[in-house]
């Protein structure tokens, strides 16, 4: 097996013994990148910032000096800023934009001596759950089972797409309302949303800045913990990140769970489920009950709200964060006809670089947030948001665990099929991953199996906040048990 | 709740997007129905319940009212789609 399809652990250790160097694994992604240009993962490519990071991180290693995610190499999502490098959020009012500063997140891993191969599709400001709102067009899913592409899952979806086909060993994702686990799912692999906070959210672009968090994509549990650890931490910068310290999360990986509680919320057995996604949680409950958990039933009442919640909120912060796109300061500005004032300018700047589902969810917050309905919409959106966190609190209370819910309501769906359906059918996605952005908890999709058609299926754990590691242990249990290890047969 | 054409109208002027007249007719009908998604919230008794101003039940960290960084004037400038003699350039504003 080539380089390219390690794990960060494996890689780690190949890389300490001097087994390979971080250039030869470097050298390794970048080919499989090269030859993968159908699934339109990578929209910018940095191969030379990329080789003289592996280079750089090669003198480390030699030296004695490797922090664990040294000469790994990632895919970074084109949400977050990366010096002099193309970073637009796969829209067209940020073409050409190119920051003069770092995120912090990016700084923190190239810190640690990682090499960023190149910048990921997604959907637009990452609003979107199949990739198909990207400017770049659609990332793809690698897995392929007859003759319709299949969309990754969104908005990272150029991030799952590219860690499930190797083209790097791990990316970054962004998880707004289930951006991180929902493609996870969709391509069977390990992505972690952490508590709101944990992760600095400074050089990211926003899209709604009390739900945003970034996390990692990887492709098993023990990767994620590793790379959690090298992106968390308090940040000067970011006010709402937490001055907490971060937990070694790889060495709570310990594969006990005994006496441990998890409840299964009766809420998420929604109606017309897929047969499939009911026994694939059934399954893992029972995966969980043999490694000597308990599971119980538990309510989570106002689960049924959660969506439309979501989207007040959501679109309310953006339509303030996304202000700023006003063709003045970065990106796009329309040509102006002769006598067109400022007015003329912001109103066709905008209409001409963001996209249609962007314009659509800056006009619902724009009018949640008018004169005469920001109470209706917006604070009871904030009041309803306020009792789904306490059902969370009170299952804590009441001595849970962590929760198991399916991932999401069906398996990969073919690109395009949803383009003629009613904008709500697609928020429909994110049904069961919503509600922790709302509560700010941790949640993680863990692949565990595949459906009839040969698509694969995840879970989804539910942790206490700030409790990542012993969430990512319940994750470790659940994959060592689904053992899942399929991969999708290269097409591309 | 239904948003006629001119409250699309409004709202498309209110967010500085431009909407060609014939697109508004779509753009109401798409807004009434997630607006009409939207209303199973007030199917929930919230009733003496706190609107959530926080994430997480912590105090913000304060920082000291100080400049940190400064004479960076060709960064700030260099995205911009009009730079001129050391600032940003739009229409005129102000007759």
């Amino acid at each position: 097996m080539t380089a390219n399809t390690w794990t960060i652990a494996a890689a780690r250790d190949a890389l300490r013994k001097g087994e390979i160097t971080a250039t030869d694994l470097t050298m390794s992604c970048l080919t499989a990148i090269d030859a993968a240009d159908a699934l339109g993962a990578f929209v910018h490519k940095t191969p030379e910032i990329a080789l003289e990071q592996a280079r750089a991180a090669d003198a480390r290693i030699k030296a004695g000096d490797a922090p664990a995610l040294c000469g790994i190499p990632l895919g970074i999502k084109d949400l977050f800023c990366t010096k002099g490098v193309p970073s637009q959020a796969a829209s067209n009012i940020l073409r050409g934009f190119r920051p003069e500063y770092e995120s912090t997140v990016t700084t923190k891993l190239f810190d640690a001596g990682a090499v960023m191969l190149g910048k990921l599709n997604m959907d637009e400001f990452a609003m979107g759950s199949s990739n198909e709102t990207s400017c770049y067009g659609n990332a793809v899913n690698p897995w392929k089972v007859d003759g319709r592409t299949l969309t990754p899952g969104g908005s990272s979806g150029g991030s799952a797409a590219a860690v499930a086909a190797d083209l790097c060993l791990a990316a970054t994702g962004t998880d707004t309302g289930g951006s991180i686990r929902q493609p996870a799912a969709f391509t069977g692999i390990v992505g972690i949303k952490p508590t709101y906070g944990r992760v600095s959210r400074w050089g990211i672009v926003a899209f709604a800045s009390s739900l945003d968090q970034a996390g990692p994509m990887t492709k098993t549990v023990r990767d994620a913990a590793i790379f959690l650890q090298a992106m968390s931490g308090h940040d000067p910068k970011d006010s709402t990140s937490a001055d907490l310290p971060v937990p070694d999360f790889e060495a709570a990986l310990t594969g006990d769970i005994r006496g441990k509680k998890i409840g299964l919320p009766r809420e998420y057995r929604m109606d017309g489920m897929p047969a499939e996604i009911e026994k694939l949680w059934s399954d893992g409950a029972a995966m969980l009950k043999d490694a000597g958990a308990e599971i119980v039933d538990i309510s989570l009442p106002h689960t049924k709200y959660a969506l439309p919640a979501y989207y007040v909120i959501a679109p309310a912060e953006a339509s303030s964060n996304l202000a700023r796109y006003d063709g003045v300061r970065y990106g796009h500005r329309a040509t102006l006809a002769a006598g067109d004032g400022i007015t003329e300018m912001y109103e066709k700047t905008r209409a001409e670089g963001f996209g249609k589902e962007v314009q659509r969810r800056v006009m619902i917050g724009t009018y949640v947030l008018s004169a005469g309905f920001y109470d209706a919409y917006y604070n009871r959106a904030r009041k309803v948001r306020a009792l789904i966190k306490r059902d969370f609190e009170q299952a804590f209370a009441a001595g849970v665990d962590a929760i198991l819910t399916p991932a999401t309501p069906s398996a990969a769906f073919g690109l395009g099929e949803m383009s003629s359906a009613d904008p709500i059918e697609m928020y429909l996605n994110d049904v069961f991953t919503v509600t922790v952005n709302l509560a700010g908890l941790p949640g993680v999709a863990v692949p565990v199996g595949l459906d009839k058609q040969g698509l694969p299926l995840g879970l989804q754990l539910i942790g206490r906040p700030w409790e990542e590691g012993d969430l990512l242990n319940h994750a470790y249990v659940l994959e060592r048990a689904a053992g899942f290890v399929a991969k999708p047969q290269k097409w591309w | 709740m239904s948003i006629d054409i001119d409250t699309a109208r409004r709202v498309a002027k209110l967010a500085r997007i431009r909407v060609q007249e014939a697109d508004l007719p779509a753009l109401a009908g798409e807004l009434s129905g997630i607006l009409t998604f939207m209303e199973q919230l007030n199917e929930v008794d919230v009733d003496g319940v706190e609107p959530m101003t926080s994430v997480t039940p912590m105090r913000l960290k304060r920082r000291k009212d100080e400049v940190t960084d400064g004479n960076i004037q060709s960064q700030v400038l260099k995205n911009a789609p009009d730079a001129r003699e050391g600032f940003f350039a739009v229409p005129k504003v102000v007759e």
